[in-house]
């Protein structure tokens, strides 16, 4: 309780105390700085020549296809969604407008997995509410890659629309109501004048998008069967390796994919300054 | 004809095609959206409710409450709360260090912050993992000295749920600390306020919504967290399993309807936390523009 009751005397005075700063960087370090160089130190546990190794081992570069092919689905498809969910959303008032963009917003709250028991409950070939269709159809959803990546979809999609649709609404309607004046087809006045507009949050979405695609776990865990070479992503990956006792690969994977995350953290400030507006931060992952 | 975009380009010119009833002409950007909302969560998110329909109501609240869930819950909501309140806590603390003081490393302390929000959750998991464990940078010294185990007990989950919900609050209260202006504190300095009657008269009060909406949402985020959890976690039932990993165990064990009704409850869970939530951040708008009235 002392040290508690000196932190109050001290805040409101911060120019005097260094008390402040101390402990925000103790509590940083301690959970966040101290994880991150884990990864680092547990990946070149044994030097850079075992780590490089286990770059090229033929699971890890499976999982780097499949994790790639996740991102190649999801960010395309939930880009032309973002689009069109803003062009039709941003820019009228209707009933109902903020419940839907509440509904927009939901993958956020619910549980990764629970998207992932959502879509076995509907896809399962043995107990799903479609199972004659998927049947008849012969389809594989689940344990395969078209569950995975709509699970995939489905956890990344509020991003682009997120960031699309307020943009719109600040922009106001003139420049399209001048186009169509001037004789623009729809098609012509989206593409020349609504997307160049948007431009920026469209690159934000794209950057956020595709981070949470790649590095996606709860979700595509339920739905993927977890098998070694075939549906296993690079986060799930990390988690059988780390399971089987084959740490370095496991921090090897880790390292990589941590290493897209700093990437798209560098990526969004990059956007953010040169679009130089409100620093923002959600979760990407 | 090139797929277009047309009346949500302009509402007002939608008229003219007499065929169609009015609240079926849909421009091209609505039906994307509705056939998109309806294949991905729509459709999904019905086949979870006729599937937990189906389990029937006394069944519902028997598999709901089975010892087994009934433990994930105080685990899960339980070490939520007390991750998303002690970053309530020093999350207030990061975001005043941040904007008021000045001292080397802020910068970097700054970008750091939003690493738990960056890091794929499974490298978030792996990292803890081995940091507390019994051989790790953390786990050895806090065994050797308190004789404390983290890693695979419920301390290592809690951990995890600190990590993974840290810049929630930080980030909601920075803002608002920015925005405020000094001249407040001066004037209740003036007036004789002890450093600490203007900490909680007069600062405090103000960042409330600010902080309380980012304890939600740390919260909200740490009960649905699986990724960096599993791997910190013994998963043993009764000790340290969370919720969405019971519901995974389920799966597992085809027991469907387990998973079902567990499934429900996290969503039920999630769609009030998300109520909560917007109405705590319309509070805080509201007391931005008006703490009188909001008061």
């Amino acid at each position: 309780m002392a040290p508690f009751r000196r932190l109050l005397r001290v805040l409101p005075r911060p120019s005097a105390s260094f008390l402040v700063p101390l402990i925000a960087v103790l509590y940083v370090t301690v959970f966040i700085l101290l994880p991150a160089l884990q990864v680092v130190a547990g990946a070149f546990a044994k030097g850079l020549q075992p780590f490089l190794e286990n770059l090229t081992s033929p699971d890890l570069l499976s999982a780097v296809r499949l994790t790639l092919l996740m991102g190649a689905i999801a960010v395309p498809a939930n880009t032309i969604f973002g689009l069109a969910a803003a062009t039709a959303i941003a820019r009228r008032q209707f009933p109902g407008k903020a419940l839907l963009l509440s509904v927009i917003d939901l993958p956020f709250s619910i549980s990764p997995v629970v998207v992932g028991l959502m879509l076995v409950l509907l896809y399962s070939p043995t107990h799903g509410l479609l199972k004659d269709v998927v049947g008849s159809l012969g389809w594989k959803i689940i344990f395969s890659w078209p569950g995975m990546a709509l699970a995939t979809i489905i956890v990344t999609f509020p991003f682009m629309a997120r960031e699309v649709i307020p943009l719109l609404e600040e922009e106001g309607w003139d420049q399209e109501e001048a186009a169509h004046t001037l004789g623009a087809t729809s098609w012509q006045v989206f593409r020349k004048v609504t997307l160049p507009t948007v431009r920026w949050a469209v690159l934000y979405g794209l950057v956020l998008t595709t981070a949470r695609a790649l590095g996606e776990f709860g979700a595509v865990a339920v739905v993927s069967g977890n098998i070694t070479g075939q549906t296993q992503t690079l986060p799930l990956f990390v988690e059988d390796s780390y399971k089987q006792y084959n740490t370095e690969l496991a921090y090897g994977a880790a390292l990589v994919l941590g290493g897209v995350g700093l990437v798209s953290l560098l990526l969004k400030v990059f956007v953010e300054r040169l679009v130089g507006g409100v620093k923002e931060t959600k979760p990407m992952n | 004809m090139a797929p277009t975009i047309p009346s949500a380009m302009a509402p007002s010119r939608s008229a003219g095609r007499p065929a169609w009833p009015s609240w079926l002409r849909l421009s091209w950007s609505w039906r994307i959206t509705w056939i998109y909302l309806i294949l991905v969560l729509f459709l999904p998110l019905g086949a979870m409710a006729l599937k937990a329909l189906a389990v029937g109501p006394a069944e519902f609240i028997r598999l709901a409450t089975q010892p087994e869930a009934l433990a994930t819950y105080r685990i899960t909501f339980g070490l939520s709360l007390v991750a998303a309140l002690l970053n309530g806590v020093f999350g207030v603390v990061i975001a005043w260090a941040l904007v008021r003081c000045r001292f080397p490393g802020q910068r970097l302390l700054d970008s750091l912050i939003d690493l738990p929000f960056a890091l794929p959750t499974a490298v978030a998991g792996l990292a803890l993992a081995g940091l507390y464990s019994k051989n790790g940078w953390l786990g050895a010294p806090l065994a050797a000295w308190f004789g404390l185990k983290v890693a695979f007990t419920w301390l290592g989950v809690a951990i995890a749920m600190v990590f993974i919900s840290l810049p929630f609050v930080v980030r909601s209260v920075e803002p608002v600390l920015r925005a405020m202006e000094q001249d407040q504190e001066e004037a209740a300095w003036c007036l004789g306020a002890t450093p600490r009657q203007t900490l909680w008269r007069v600062v405090l009060p103000q960042l409330m919504p600010a902080i309380l909406s980012g304890v939600a949402q740390g919260y909200s985020r740490a009960v649905g967290e699986y990724g960096s959890v599993v791997m910190i976690s013994s998963n043993v039932p009764f000790k340290d399993l969370i919720t969405p990993t019971l519901i995974i165990q389920k799966l597992e064990e085809y027991d469907f309807a387990s998973a079902t009704v567990i499934g429900m409850v996290m969503l039920a869970f999630s769609l009030v936390s998300l109520l909560v939530i917007n109405g705590l951040q319309v509070w805080g708008r509201h007391w931005q523009t008006n703490p009188v009235m909001a008061g």
